[in-house]
């Protein structure tokens, strides 16, 4: 597989399907792994950093689950292919920073990831569309336990997995599901949920992870704790939070229909209005438009436009995938032109 | 407007500093501006917050926390202190008398409950089945002692010694 290949694929997460998928858009496993004995990647040598890479690109080649996948070296893409993959959720921002024996395997489905020499040795990350976070994890499971028989992974028994930063030893495990809340923020009660997620010791995160802002009334929620309690537990646990933010924004979305359907109706209207008809459209105000568009479609207000196309919409708007698509690099002005353009071929083709 | 860093690129993005109560504007190209929220993570990040919780030895342990140094990767706990990161996985055994303190705040626990990894490789640190019988049999002890069952967590209480007195008997 080549990067480029991936432009005309959906990503696992963007499906718009499973569970709860009209607020839960995907759920997110990932494990934190090193290998006994070398150095984490921060005080780890150039040679031994080499080796970890050598070492791991060997295991996963034998793995049978990985088949279909493909690993690419940092250091051999280009700015935008990197910003490409981050954009897909295949990486993390960090990770496409100081590329030197750095590696992401991605399989054909775009469902498993695999980060290699970020801030762990191993970064393994599983998606599902919708709120599925126990499929997730038993998936993630079995290809970690393949892994293990291959590599010889740094674990203690009373300490668990042992990871770079303390704050992912034990499981070394954080499961995050990615929401969207438009009801309750626009009927300012986001603050308060929030609120209770962090007392509760869960973190909220925007669309890009760790160090993003909340944007488009997307949240992403992990655990904080990795330590102390088992796999299941914690997924219980996430599960547990999730599922009354699900009912909370559903209670919301029907307030609002009720009360300010006309209010409502004419957002989401005049929000696809502008997305039909804009020349010039940044991302921030393409995600901002989307959103309403999508919830427009999740109240069933706007019946010519499927949840897969508004989904893809928000990923191919993106700065590095317009430029893949476009072939070229494109300044910020160039992109909000070509931006408004695509945007604009999507929607009035799908009523054409 | 041209960049007023680089003072070369045309500048699209506009930030506002506040520093002091002292408000300035900033208009910068994309390249210096992706550096300066770079330059901005790394002034407030996880590792100063870290670095901090691991800040709590006594003032006379001072010396010794900071000397002590991983045999396996040389990192030292001054080092430690200062990166927020561990250098590699024996550093938890060279520190473990701080460390398991610093665990506790951050998780609520120091025990690990959970999956291990598939036995197998002779010089790793690897769990015997009875290892990961005792780490079984203690998390169900938290546990009932969470839900203050006492009765059933004096009799896992036993049945971990009898296990632990077999294990150092060889």
């Amino acid at each position: 597989m080549k990067i480029n290949d991936l432009l005309n694929h959906t990503s696992e997460w963007l499906k718009g399907t499973g569970p709860n998928s009209d607020i839960v858009i995907s759920s997110r496993i990932r494990l934190a792994r090193n290998l006994n004995k070398y150095p984490f990647p921060h005080w780890a040598s150039k040679e031994q950093l080499e080796e970890v890479l050598a070492k791991v690109s060997d295991a996963v080649s034998r793995i049978n689950m990985l088949k279909n996948s493909t690993i690419f070296k940092l250091a051999e893409l280009d700015t935008v292919d990197k910003q490409f993959l981050v954009e897909r959720h295949l990486m993390s921002i960090e990770h496409s920073q100081k590329t030197e024996y750095k590696a992401v395997l991605v399989d054909d489905e775009e469902v498993i990831a695999i980060m290699v020499n970020e801030e762990d040795h191993l970064r393994i990350q599983l998606m599902q569309s919708g709120f599925n976070l126990f499929e997730a994890k038993n998936i993630i499971n079995r290809l970690d336990d393949s892994l293990s028989g291959l590599l010889d992974y740094a674990y203690l028994d009373d300490f668990g997995y042992l990871t770079a930063c303390p704050t992912n030893t034990g499981t070394g495990m954080r499961g995050s599901v990615m929401l969207h809340l438009p009801a309750l923020v626009m009927s300012r009660q986001i603050e308060r949920v929030l609120a209770a997620i962090a007392k509760l010791s869960f973190t909220t995160r925007g669309l890009y992870g760790e160090g993003t802002q909340a944007s488009g009334n997307f949240f992403q929620i992990s655990n904080q704790v990795s330590l102390g309690h088992g796999e299941d537990e914690i997924i219980e646990n996430i599960n547990g939070l999730i599922r009354q933010i699900i009912e909370q924004e559903t209670q919301a979305r029907q307030i609002l229909l009720s009360k300010n359907r006309e209010v409502l109706e004419d957002r989401v209207n005049r929000s696809l209005g502008i997305l039909k008809s804009a020349r010039i459209i940044t991302s921030q105000e393409t995600i901002e438009l989307l959103s309403m568009v999508r919830l427009g479609c999740d109240l069933g207000m706007i019946r010519d436009i499927d949840r897969r196309t508004v989904n893809e919409l928000f990923i191919i708007t993106q700065p590095a995938h317009l430029q893949k698509l476009e072939n070229k690099k494109l300044s910020s002005d160039e992109r909000d032109l070509k931006r408004a353009q695509l945007i604009r071929k999507k929607l009035n083709l799908m009523n054409a | 407007m041209l960049c007023d860093i680089c003072k070369k690129n045309q500048a699209t993005v506009h930030l506002t500093e506040i520093i002091d109560d002292q408000m300035t504007e900033l208009h910068l190209c994309e390249e210096c501006a992706r550096h300066k929220s770079a330059a901005m993570e790394q002034q407030f990040g996880l590792s100063d917050l870290l670095a901090g919780m691991a800040d709590f030895g006594k003032p006379e342990q001072e010396e010794e926390n900071s000397a002590a140094k991983c045999p396996n990767c040389n990192l030292t706990y001054a080092d430690f202190k200062k990166i927020g990161r561990l250098g590699c996985g024996d550093c938890y055994n060279a520190f473990r008398k701080y460390l398991a303190p610093l665990l506790k705040r951050i998780h609520g626990s120091s025990q690990h409950v959970g999956k291990s990894p598939l036995a197998k490789g002779k010089d790793s640190v690897k769990s015997n089945r009875k290892g990961t019988e005792l780490v079984n049999l203690k998390a169900e002890m938290q546990r009932a002692i969470q839900k203050e069952n006492f009765e059933e967590a004096a009799r896992l209480r036993d049945q971990i010694r009898a296990i632990e007195s077999k294990k150092d008997k060889g």
